[in-house]
């Protein structure tokens, strides 16, 4: 037994990191937000140039064919940065939707430009409120009707998978005059969700779709959790940092057992979620029927690691912590989101649960 | 990352399972009716010469001290695969092989560990552990037991003071001691560390009755106790250094427990909730055993990661902490649901509901999981100050002699 990742994770992790630590530190974060961009270009070609986004795309189709364990270092990496990049909805989502269900000239014709960042992918699996996963819209003779909403990063996509009506996919490109993009109100000011109403758009069934669409949830369910743990990592760390160099009744606030004793509960739960999501990255690759056990637990602990470090991140730095200047507001806010966007607690735990051999009675 | 055995360690598993199918199941317990603990004790003796005369003592002990010098990864397989049988297994046997054979392969002469390590291996030295008292728990340091040289001039000390939660105190033959030597230097500089024969005039061990209605620790006091110099473990104010290489053992010893997740499961998919379904159809109940499912599990793989650490020869410190905090938090909060669920059955259930018994008296055991081996507010403490770097709590006796500080 070897739980660890290879040299090579780490390094691509390391790349990752270091590249993105020099791009996007936290006043380019607040240039974005005060400039309303809806998303941070440069760092995407940037992260295209240098291959991140092709890391799962196969060869043949311009990527590099790896797996889900170095999918989700770049994803922790991102996480940590609290990154204005569309890589959940374009590369985890979008282009393995693609990769799994879409036909052979489905995928010739879009993942060669996702890899290289070309062209973004949107990933529409709500509509409106209720379920996470929801149909709300109709393939009929190549045309697409309903709505599907919110979906992040719709705003600058040009492709987007659609959850349809009876759990297909259909591939749809935004760019056409069936297709209104209407952006709604954005609690996460660096990651901007749109509706998309379709009336009668020309679009094409992923052959592999109903199949697919299970496996592609935890596949991301996975990925989600590797963005969380970076995001609670950073957050963890903020506080610490914070703590030590604030001084307090004559002393480090870092000295104080409320201060060590809540970050060292976020630093336990932290290691348990990552724990669980490097063996949901393993079970993805190497032990497929384990999968929806291992995303569900993964999704489930990094969830809550995640909250307990925005929040308590923001607490420890007090006043300060309210105000745009300081940095715990991206990851409060980001929280929220990653809580929700893949399905909430109920739903993994609903997962988690069916996925038990002792609940057969109730999935049955 | 690669979860399956290599082929050694297939070859190694295949080897321990071949062995244990034709030894372990004459020495297995009986399901249900406890034994009385003198018997337990004799069956765990009896197990250990069976180890011992089989080659599977001592796994991870060097080589040149009579162990077998195989890798952590290695001993975890045989537990693996010793763990599926119910045997007899308990402090009376890990306190010997996981604290006392450390100190002393670690700090010993080589009289003491040709004296007690093949001994304790082959199972004829059982152990104790009197370390804490009424007053030195988690500040183990604090404590009071003094020893001072006998005015004989024969090198031998003598002995006196009262240790308390010394599991099975009643039952081994030695213990491991820690006692202070020099109450004139600050506290953890006057401690001095000895094993002593249970059988020596002057022991008396009490038991204590536990919230449980078990009795398995004791309090012993000792009352003039003549120990020889020779069986001093250390230099004279050494003590707190082979302190920490037995805690060490403690720690990485714990969390290798039941869930009890599964029959949680089991017992709501099973029980009528009124409706016209199952108790697992609660939403809240859902929630709270998906998320125990959910840290039992990160708890399993952190300990996964910890244990290649160790294969590779790396020290995991203080994030060993992390998985003993996170299980024994779990393990009271699970058997509080799962005595909730049971609602007032959990209470009062019916004589033959052996399953109900056996989460009530977890529930109960549940608190001593969280003081025990690091009490929850120690490993905080571990864990922000050595994983985190935070700074160390203020102490208003470090640099105090012993015997000037208040208490």
């Amino acid at each position: 037994m070897n739980f660890d990742l290879s040299d090579e994770q780490k390094m691509l992790g390391e790349q990752a990191r270091a590249l993105l630590a020099d791009r996007t530190p936290f006043d380019r974060l607040r240039g974005l937000i005060d400039s309303g961009s809806e998303w941070d270009e440069p760092l995407w070609r940037a992260l295209g140039e240098m291959g991140f986004l092709g890391v799962t795309i196969p060869e043949e189709h311009g990527g590099l064919g790896l797996g889900a364990l170095d999918l989700g270092v770049i994803m922790e990496a991102l996480g940590r940065a609290n990154a204005a990049v569309p890589f959940m909805s374009s590369i985890v989502l979008g282009a393995e939707a693609i990769r799994l269900a879409g036909s052979e000239a489905q995928k010739a014709a879009w993942l060669p430009k996702l890899a290289s960042g070309e062209a973004v992918a949107a990933f529409g699996h709500a509509a409106g409120p209720g379920p996470a996963f929801a149909g709300g819209a109709k393939l009929d003779g190549g045309k697409l009707s309903g709505s599907k909403g919110p979906v992040a990063d719709a705003g600058i996509a040009h492709v987007a998978v659609v959850l349809l009506d009876g759990g297909g996919l259909a591939l749809a490109d935004l760019d056409q005059a069936g297709v209104t993009r209407t952006k709604l109100g954005g609690f996460d000011q660096l990651r901007p969700h749109y509706r998309l109403d379709f009336d009668g758009a020309a679009a094409e069934a992923m052959p592999g779709g109903s199949t697919a669409v299970e496996r592609l949830i935890d596949h991301g369910a996975v990925q989600a959790a590797f963005e969380a743990v970076g995001a609670a990592e950073a957050c963890l760390h903020m506080a610490r940092d914070y703590a030590m160099e604030r001084q307090i009744f004559g002393r480090p606030l870092a000295g104080y057992q409320a201060i060590k004793h809540k970050l060292a509960d976020i630093a336990v739960a932290t290691e348990l979620a990552r724990s669980n999501a490097y063996y949901g990255g393993w079970a993805a690759e190497s032990a497929p029927g384990g999968l929806p056990a291992a995303a569900a637990a993964a999704r489930l602990s990094a969830i809550k690691c995640f909250e307990m470090a925005a929040r308590e991140n923001l607490q420890v730095h007090g006043g300060i912590g309210y105000t745009f200047e300081a940095n715990c507001h991206f990851y409060y806010r980001r929280e929220r989101l990653l809580a929700v966007h893949l399905g909430g607690r109920g739903y993994w735990a609903d997962r988690l649960l069916k996925a038990q051999p002792g609940s057969q009675a109730k999935a049955a | 990352m690669d979860f399956n055995d290599t082929s050694e360690e297939a070859a190694f598993r295949a080897e321990a399972r071949a062995w244990l199918a034709a030894h372990a199941p004459a020495h297995e317990l009986p399901v249900g009716t406890p034994l009385p603990d003198s018997e337990e004790a004799a069956r765990g003796r009896a197990w250990m010469r069976e180890l011992y005369a089989g080659g599977w003592s001592g796994l991870t002990f060097p080589k040149a001290l009579g162990g077998r010098g195989l890798s952590g990864a290695e001993a975890v397989i045989f537990a693996e695969e010793e763990g599926r049988y119910h045997l007899p297994k308990g402090p009376f046997t890990s306190i010997g092989t996981g604290m006392a054979l450390p100190v002393i392969a670690r700090h010993g002469t080589d009289e003491q560990k040709a004296r007690f390590i093949d001994a304790t291996l082959k199972g004829d030295i059982t152990w104790c552990q009197l370390f804490s008292e009424p007053a030195a728990g988690s500040d183990l340091a604090a404590l009071r037991t003094k020893a001072v040289r006998a005015d004989d001039g024969s090198g031998d000390w003598i002995v006196n003071g009262q240790k308390v939660w010394s599991s099975w105190a009643h039952l081994t033959d030695w213990a491991i001691l820690v006692v202070r030597t020099d109450p004139t230097v600050p506290k953890h500089k006057g401690l001095t560390f000895f094993v002593v024969d249970m059988k020596t005039p002057g022991i008396e061990t009490r038991p204590i009755r536990q919230i449980s209605g078990a009795s398995e620790f004791n309090e012993t006091f000792l009352t003039d106790v003549r120990i020889p110099d020779a069986n001093r473990i250390g230099a004279e104010g050494e003590g707190w250094a082979c302190c920490m290489t037995v805690l060490m053992g403690e720690r990485l010893g714990s969390g290798a427990h039941r869930s009890g997740i599964e029959p949680l499961l089991a017992y709501a998919a099973a029980t009528p909730d009124g409706h016209g379904g199952t108790m697992l159809d609660d939403a809240a109940v859902r929630q709270q055993l998906a998320e125990a499912l959910a840290d039992e599990q990160g708890e399993r793989f952190f300990q996964a990661r910890l244990r290649t650490m160790v294969s590779k020869g790396e020290n995991p410190g203080a994030l060993a902490g992390m998985v003993k905090l996170a299980y024994a938090g779990r393990y009271q909060k699970t058997n509080g649901l799962a005595l909730e669920l049971r609602g007032l059955a959990g209470i009062a259930p019916e004589a033959d509901d052996a399953a109900t018994t056996d989460v009530q008296y977890d529930y109960i055991y549940s608190t001593v999981m969280r003081i025990a081996g690091g009490a929850d507010e120690v490993l905080r403490n571990q864990i922000a100050e050595r994983v985190l770097g935070m700074p160390g709590e203020v102490r208003m006796d470090k640099d105090v002699p012993f015997e000037k500080l208040k208490g």
